[in-house]
Parts: structure tokens; C-alpha cells; sequence
């Protein structure tokens, strides 16, 4: 079970405005997959490294040398606004 | 039989023999289209010009796939195309870079003739979850044809493409072909490039083909599997011609029925093909045993930790910035990201994003994604066991056939159709869905050979000697 206030909680971490409509669905909804998942539980897992990655892999590196990128007409092609060749965001700080 | 009924290596021979020209090829496919497109609805966008640019490029190219109109699920980034992930969110996206599945058919011959419908950011199984319009399973226009690849099995079982490419990320290409009557494969995690596969849980992603058989299957897989420096999951190492086991031999092949997965209360006509089928195989002469795994409801449950975990940070990225959607209620910058990701994102992807946040957030990161994490290692040790002494396992790859369209309403109900796909994802292996036979509302059904990593072979082998024994793999819609 998850209450109205946890998805508000988690709704925020995740920039996701939600209707109240939403919300009410969503406490239901996920409170029941949340419950479903509990399941887990039943395993014991004391002792168990845990898996990221299922192919065992290490860290893949290359060399460190400059190569040819996206151009900026390319990169700004689908910028939902833009302004002298740089991406356009609303104001991050406020006058005062 | 008409040529959009035929596979790739039918219609190879005739382009070969001179019979047929690739324009002749394409042609047909459109003609195709226009006929039943109104009705399956498989596609989010065609790209005629782009199919012709290749055909007036293909004059020279010699390549195994030069002439074959193939699909392309639409979260499959091609340069300058729309590819829209089934979102709002990215309605109007033209990826700047292709793909390298993208760029590799390409360079075989491929000629695109459209991006395939999907749920939204391949959160779904009924392709319903799409922002767009709903597909219609080609067997009966009434049914929902699986997903999230519903559109690429629709459009290869319709006769509208002779193969596409879908993604699994806990079973979207196999149960789509399931419920399609078609054969798709989830290659090993690492062996095909996720670059330019728009991102949903990076650790279970894959890119594999829908196609109308087995041997089109691995004609596919030839074309891309490979090591890709841009993409640091891929496995660098050599890989096999695929082609070199499509063999009728199953003598001495040692398969594994798991007694968990058979134990599950699931369609008794799908049980009864898929053990049908398997006895056929062991009259054949392969050796077949009851096995022991860990519950597939375990790996439901880690998946449904790991996967929207995994999303949620994946789609942290659409923040109606740099590309794709962003709201008109822009006035600050906090509330341009919610409103944008509160009107770009449909109600299965918040939900999803919700629990992953949950799942990772303070407090319950050790008790939900830990353990999750922990949880799969004991489901991969559990294959990793099995597959010393087996070399496939087989169960059904959904547990019932295709439902009807908006006939299931609560998610859990629906993330229970992967049931037998999602511990695959969970521990990386490949496996095949191929058809198996038919219920009697005559929907097909699937059954699904599971092999250890790098493990394509033995599947490919036993899925092609078992296609050839059944004969049932030409019959085609009828629309």
C-alpha cells in the first residue's frame, strides 16, 4: 500500500504534474503493483551479489581523442525553441 | 502465392533468377498496404521517398537483404525520418543520426518502407498504450496483435512487410509474434547495437526480427548481430552464420520443460499445442525432461522493479529542452518540465516513471531495487545451471492468445501476458517465438525455445526443425 502523499512525493522527484484524477488512480494502481512486487520477499537473498548487467562485462574504454560530433544545425533541429544557435529555456531565476 | 505472402529467401530467388525486379518487389508491398492498411493499421508513419531513394540507390548493391521492404519499429532512430517512440512526447522527433540496426539493413539492401506502431516507449503489450491509433490483429481485426512491437508482427502476419524490427525488453517482439502467427527473436543481451534504440531499461533492451520463418530469422540475425564501439554493452566477439544451422536435426538434443512455468494456471489450448509440439520434437529424437526453475512470477516481480527503475532515469531526459515536446505553460522552468512531461507522457509511461522513482527513491531502494537486483541474479544462476546439463528450454511464450482489443483495463492483469518472456530479459538469454498452432477462434499460438547466452544456434536449430515438422508456418491471414 502506498498512500495519496507518497505519490505526491514521488510525482515531484519525477517533474510529473498530476491531475487529481491521476493521482486517486495512481495510489490504487501502483499501491497494487507495489504489493504484487512484495513477492520478492519471499526469496532469500542473504549472501546474493547483486546483477546489472546479465553479460559479464568490464568497463569498456577507448581513447581519449576528439571525433567528429553532431554539428549545431543538426543538434538544434528539434529544439522545441532556440535563439543564436543555442537551445531557449524559460528563466531559471526569478528578478529579485 | 502472391509475392506479400512470400519470405525474404523466396523472394530473393526470384529477384536472383530475373523473375522479379526489387521495384516489382516494392510495388507490390505498397500495393499491399493500400489494400489492408486502413484496416490493421501497423504503421505510425510510411516513408515512400525513402523506399524509393533506396530502390534508385540499390542498382549496384549486391546485399542479402538488397530489394526486401522491411518494417521498422518507430523506436528505431532513422536520420531525418519521424521516430515518434508511439508518443506524443516525440510526435514531431526526426532523430539527427540512424540507427546501427538501421544503417546495417541498409547496407544489406533493405528498403524501408515504414516505422511500425508500438505502445508508448514500449511500455505496453497490446500496443494499445500508443498514442496514436490502436493495430488490429491481422486473424481477426477484432483483437489486440500483443506488443509493444504489435505493429512490426501485424505488418510482417499481414503481408505488408516481408520482416521488421521490433525491441524486448521483457518480451515485446515474442509475444506480438505470438499473437501474430510470426517468429521473433530476442537475441543474447550485447550481441545486436542498441545505439539509436531509443531507451527504455537499458539492462533488458534488445533489437531482434519478426519474420514469416525461421530461415528469414536467421537471415536477419546475420545482418545485425555484430560489436558495435558505440554502444559499450555490445559484446565484442565473433558471430556465427546464423544460416549454417538451419538443419532438420534435433537427435540428442537435450531439452527442459520447466515445472513452474507449466504449473501456472494458463489457456489449456496453448498448453496442449505447446506439449504437442514438444512431443513431436522428442519423437525426432530429442531428449526431454521436466526441469526446475524459480517461479516466473519472481522474475515478473523483479522485472516490474528493474524495469520502470531503469526508465525512470532513461526518461528523465524529456524535459522540452533540447528536442521533443514541451507545453505552452512555460512561464518558470520547474513548471515547463512537469507540464511538458504531464501533457507529453500517456498514462502507462507516468505510471511506470511513478514506480521507478518509487522503487529508487530514499528509503526504499534496498527493499525494492536491491532486491530486485539480487533476485536476478538467482533467476540467471537458475538458467545458467539448467543450460550446463540443457541445451533449450521450452514453455509457451504467452499464456493465452491474442485478447480482444481494450478487453483488459488493470496493468497488472495486462504485465501478466509476459509472464513467460520477462525471465529471459531478466537473465539476458535468447529465445524464439514461433507459431505452434492454432486455438479454435483459429488465433495462433506460440511456443517459445529458450537457449543459453550466445546460444542462437541450437534455437535456430531445433525452431527450424520444428517449423518444418509442423508445416503449419504457410498459412497466412486472410484479409
Amino acid at each position: 500500500m502506498i498512500s495519496r502523499k507518497d505519490v505526491e512525493y514521488v510525482a515531484n522527484l519525477a517533474h510529473l504534474k498530476l491531475a487529481e484524477k491521476e493521482k486517486e488512480e495512481y495510489t490504487e494502481q501502483i499501491g497494487s503493483i507495489i504489493d504484487y512486487v512484495d513477492k520478492l520477499k519471499e526469496l532469500d537473498t542473504e549472501n546474493v551479489t547483486p546483477t546489472a548487467y546479465t553479460v559479464p562485462m568490464k568497463n569498456v574504454l577507448r581513447d581519449d581523442k576528439a571525433r567528429e560530433s553532431l554539428n549545431r544545425k543538426k543538434t538544434l533541429a528539434n529544439a522545441p525553441d532556440k535563439k543564436n544557435g543555442l537551445f531557449k529555456a524559460p528563466r531559471i531565476m526569478s528578478d529579485n | 502465392m502472391e509475392i506479400y505472402e512470400m519470405t525474404i529467401h523466396q523472394i530473393r530467388k526470384l529477384i536472383e533468377k530475373g523473375d522479379i525486379t526489387a521495384q516489382e518487389v516494392t510495388e507490390a508491398y505498397y500495393n499491399r498496404i493500400d489494400n489492408v492498411e486502413s484496416d490493421v493499421k501497423s504503421f505510425i508513419s510510411l516513408t515512400r521517398e525513402k523506399a524509393e531513394a533506396q530502390l534508385d540507390n540499390l542498382s549496384d548493391k549486391k546485399g542479402i537483404l538488397a530489394g526486401m521492404p522491411v518494417g521498422l519499429k518507430d523506436n528505431i532512430s532513422t536520420e531525418g525520418i519521424l521516430t515518434t517512440c508511439g508518443s506524443k512526447m516525440l510526435e514531431d522527433y526526426c532523430p539527427p543520426y540512424n540507427a546501427t540496426v538501421t544503417n546495417k539493413l541498409q547496407d544489406a539492401g533493405a528498403i524501408f518502407l515504414g516505422k511500425t506502431n508500438m505502445d508508448e516507449f514500449a511500455m505496453g503489450s497490446s500496443t494499445e498504450n500508443s498514442f496514436f491509433h490502436n493495430t488490429h490483429n491481422p486473424w481477426d481485426l477484432d483483437y489486440a496483435p500483443g506488443g509493444s512491437s504489435g505493429g512490426s508482427a501485424a505488418a510482417v502476419a499481414a503481408g505488408e512487410v516481408v520482416a521488421a524490427l521490433g525491441s524486448d525488453t521483457g518480451g515485446s517482439i515474442r509475444q506480438p509474434a505470438s499473437y501474430c502467427g510470426v517468429v521473433g527473436f530476442k537475441p543474447t543481451y550485447g550481441s545486436v547495437s542498441r545505439y539509436g534504440l531509443v531507451a527504455f531499461a537499458s539492462s533488458l533492451d534488445q533489437i531482434g526480427p519478426i519474420t514469416k520463418d525461421v530461415t528469414d530469422s536467421a537471415i536477419m540475425m546475420n545482418v545485425i548481430t555484430g560489436h558495435d564501439p558505440h554502444d559499450s554493452t555490445s559484446v565484442n566477439q565473433d558471430y556465427p552464420d546464423y544460416t549454417d544451422f538451419l538443419k532438420e536435426d534435433v537427435k540428442g538434443m537435450k531439452i527442459g520443460l520447466p515445472a513452474e512455468y507449466f504449473d501456472i494456471d494458463f489457456d489449456n489450448e496453448v498448453k496442449e499445442s505447446v506439449l504437442a509440439a514438444v512431443k513431436k520434437l522428442e519423437d525426432a529424437g530429442a531428449e526431454v525432461e521436466e526441469v526446475h526453475l524459480t517461479g516466473a512470477e519472481y522474475a515478473l516481480a523483479a522485472y516490474y522493479v528493474i524495469a520502470p527503475a531503469e526508465a525512470s532515469s532513461n526518461l528523465a531526459r524529456y524535459d522540452g529542452v533540447r528536442y521533443g515536446y514541451r507545453s505552452e505553460k512555460d512561464d518558470d522552468i520547474k513548471n515547463m518540465f512537469t507540464h511538458t512531461r504531464h501533457e507529453g507522457f500517456g498514462p502507462e509511461v507516468k505510471r511506470r516513471i511513478m514506480l521507478g522513482t518509487y522503487a529508487l527513491s530514499s528509503g526504499y531502494y534496498d527493499a525494492f531495487y536491491l532486491k530486485a537486483q539480487k533476485v536476478r541474479t538467482i533467476i540467471k544462476e537458475d538458467f545458467d545451471n539448467l543450460f550446463k546439463d540443457y541445451d533449450l528450454i521450452i514453455s509457451p511464450t504467452a499464456p493465452t492468445t491474442a485478447f480482444k482489443l481494450g478487453e483488459k483495463k488493470d496493468p497488472l492483469e495486462m504485465y501478466h501476458a509476459d509472464i513467460f518472456t520477462v525471465p529471459v530479459n531478466i537473465a539476458g538469454v535468447p529465445a524464439i517465438s514461433i507459431p505452434a498452432g492454432f486455438d479454435s477462434k483459429g488465433l495462433p499460438i506460440g511456443l517459445q525455445m529458450i537457449g543459453p547466452h550466445f546460444g542462437e544456434g541450437k534455437i535456430l536449430q531445433a525452431a527450424y526443425t520444428l517449423e518444418k515438422i509442423l508445416d503449419i508456418n504457410k498459412k497466412r491471414v486472410k484479409l
